[in-house]
């Protein structure tokens, strides 16, 4: 078990060592969401009060569409000089290679949410920070989402011809559920109001879309990898 | 043989089939409600059925194959979903031509009606994945998968946006729940147009299972004429 | 005692048998050649061997993975990474227990020490597949499953290559690596595995003929190269 998530470890920390020499996927992640926010801006009056009833609907719509950017990169960055073969042949069980790649995704998805959510505040005038430990499990709980499902597919559609265009439309349509808990809880969170009753449901979906979600990669992942 | 049978089963279909639209347009009166285009929900109803059967069916394939590598439940998948969309495609059309008249919209963000369209476009992504992959082992591999997930994934879907819509009940959904109680008459005939569908759907899948076979062979020929 | 055993592999795409019962066994410290054309199963095989591949019927046995080593076609080296970056990775997939000592004692093997904090990206073609062999045997396998060596390296690479190979030998090192360069494998090689059409067309020890006159090989028993 300790070998496990020290394998895990050990390819986490080389997927966001190589990841910030480079910084390719998170410099276009970060300016693409930047990109989006402004676009918005035309979309509809940012400085209207209507604008901060769905911000936590355009929050996710950015950290989806700048998000799919750094999944995307999780399996493919190891198809230059055939790594993967490596990886796989190496003493690494599947379960463990995927595992660390999902927490690499996490960790550099959670970057470009914390640059994003500040100029997002800025732009549309909004005091996000009012209730922090909300809006902390909202990010974590949804990126954790995003990770590992992002992840899988990302193993699915590595050798894939059109592997860019396929992965975004495999996985929004998966991510609904998610998506839908994290948007009314980040909306909640964002217009300082209570959560309470009824909204708590969608801690719960949230919960139960990341244990289903994880249980099930990390069962599957080895008809992915192993050919 | 199998021939034969197949084709005695699509004819008994279609006979059933004009056989209830007899019964439907004739013998079965208008609704007190909505008047004559409530008829509409003897293909709707079943429709839905019928995808929602072969939705099921391939994510059992998709586990059997994971189990046994048995290229003939990655058809068997292939088939089901394949046929699945027409059927959920005729669900979802009768759907909204049934608003139009009644709710006045062709569509409503009610939750079946928004399930079900997620539901078809994630299968249709299913079917593109497949399409992307050559090698047929590799191929069955991937989308037995990606099918798995797809399944869970639509089914939470399908309980999210229940909770997530009631909260916010648009005008449209009041005007849903006042209709009665269904008529025993009409209950039944929702299900006796069932099987015939359900038949028809049996012979598709049937039929493209045999052509993904032929397929099959034709690229295990051109590998062995390859080989070294 | 057997350090490797196939035991009635089957391998399917498809409808089609790439492998079609495949049946052998070797001993530790044996280093076997498989022999074949294109498309035989060579690669097919050594991908099962490596675990990159499951086999649809029947079994493989090997030693543990943390004692093997797999070299494919391509380096399997990080670009983004320096040279000693690279191999301390490794080190720790494989569980070397002094990462830092084995890394800069391989460094020093592959002759790359004095480009240790550069990222590999930077390095010529020669200098990459240099740092790949050090990847490779920075565990001190016991088993080597190597595709095609030869035909990727340069010659310096490969100087190193049979130097390190010689020396694995003499710790009792199996070696399993597929090629259809004819001539040297069978220079290297105790053992021979010819496949054909998937099959098993020769299994055994090379003999001191086959070193003299290779072509008899397939002569003998089909699966021209």
């Amino acid at each position: 078990m300790i070998r496990f998530f020290r394998l895990s470890f050990a390819i986490a920390a080389k997927d966001i060592q190589s990841e910030w020499r480079t910084k390719e996927a998170l410099n276009s992640a970060c300016s693409f969401s930047i990109v989006v926010l402004l676009m918005f801006s035309f979309a509809f009056d940012p400085g209207a009060e209507s604008t901060k009833e769905f911000a936590g609907g355009l929050l996710w719509l950015v950290f989806m569409f700048a998000g799919s950017l750094i999944v995307n990169r999780s399996f493919s960055r190891e198809l230059p000089n055939d790594c993967l073969d490596v990886l796989i042949a190496s003493p690494v069980p599947p379960a463990a290679l995927f595992l660390g790649k999902a927490f690499a995704c996490f960790v550099l998805l959670m970057i470009i949410e914390l640059i994003s959510i500040p100029v997002f505040g800025i732009f549309y005038n909004i005091t996000w920070w009012r209730q922090p430990a909300w809006l902390a499990v909202a990010l974590g709980l949804t990126t954790w989402a995003m990770s590992v499902i992002g992840s899988l597919f990302s193993a699915l559609t590595v050798n894939l011809r059109l592997r860019e265009l396929m992965l975004p439309m495999l996985l929004y349509p998966m991510l609904i559920p998610a998506l839908m808990g994290a948007i009314r809880l980040t909306s909640l969170a964002l217009a300082n109001e209570p959560i309470a009753g009824e909204d708590l449901v969608w801690l719960k979906v949230l919960v139960a879309f990341d244990i289903i979600f994880t249980s099930l990669s990390l069962a599957l992942v080895d008809f992915v990898l192993v050919r | 043989m199998r021939d034969k049978l197949l084709t005695a089963t699509a004819a008994l279909a279609g006979i059933m089939l004009v056989w209830n639209l007899k019964i439907i347009l004739t013998v079965l009166p208008d609704e007190v409600a909505q008047g004559a285009i409530y008829r509409i929900m003897f293909f709707h109803i079943p429709g839905f059925f019928t995808a929602g059967v072969c939705y099921i069916v391939a994510m059992l394939a998709s586990i059997y194959y994971l189990w046994k590598k048995d290229l003939r439940a990655d058809a068997l998948a292939m088939a089901a979903t394949e046929v699945a969309l027409p059927f959920a495609a005729v669900n979802l059309i009768t759907g909204m031509i049934w608003g139009r008249i009644i709710w006045g919209i062709w569509w409503a963000w009610d939750p079946r009606l928004t399930w079900a369209l997620i539901s078809w476009l994630v299968y249709f992504g299913y079917l593109m994945l497949r399409k992307a992959i050559d090698d047929p082992s590799e191929r069955a591999n991937i989308s037995a998968v990606a099918n798995i997930f797809f399944f869970s994934s639509v089914a939470i879907t399908w309980k999210a946006i229940v909770w997530w819509r009631t909260q916010h009940p648009g005008p449209v959904l009041s005007i849903r729940g006042a209709d009665g109680k269904l008529d025993a008459g009409v209950e039944r005939m929702i299900y006796q147009n069932w099987i015939p569908l359900l038949l028809l759907a049996i012979v598709f899948i049937s039929i493209r299972i045999r052509q993904e076979r032929a397929l099959r062979e034709l690229d295990a020929m051109r590998r062995w004429a390859h080989a070294g | 005692m057997a350090a490797v055993s196939v035991e009635n592999v089957w391998k399917y795409f498809g409808d089609y048998p790439a492998l079609r019962d495949v049946n052998f066994t070797i001993d530790a410290g044996t280093c076997l050649a498989l022999l074949g054309r294109n498309g035989a199963g060579k690669t097919t095989l050594l991908r099962i061997l490596a675990g990159l591949s499951g086999t649809s019927k029947g079994a493989v046995k090997l030693p543990d993975r943390r004692r093997t080593a797999y070299l494919g076609h391509n380096i399997g080296i990080y670009d983004e990474l320096s040279a000693l970056e690279n191999l301390k990775l490794f080190g720790r997939l494989y569980e070397v227990p002094n990462v830092k000592q084995a890394a800069a004692k391989w460094l020093e093997r592959v002759n790359l020490a004095h480009v240790a904090d550069s990222p590999a990206r930077e390095f010529s073609r020669g200098m990459r597949q240099r740092l790949a062999l050090g990847r490779v045997f920075i565990h001190e396998p016991e088993m080597l499953l190597l595709d095609e060596p030869f035909t990727s390296l340069d010659d310096q690479a490969i100087a190193l290559l049979q130097g390190l190979m010689r020396e694995a030998r003499m710790r009792g090192a199996t070696i399993i690596l597929s090629t259809h360069q004819l001539r040297e494998a069978l220079e290297l090689a105790t053992n021979v595995v010819l496949l054909r059409r998937g099959q098993i067309a020769y299994c055994g020890p090379r003999t001191k003929a086959m070193a003299d006159d290779p072509a008899a090989l397939y002569r003998d028993h089909g699966g021209e190269p």
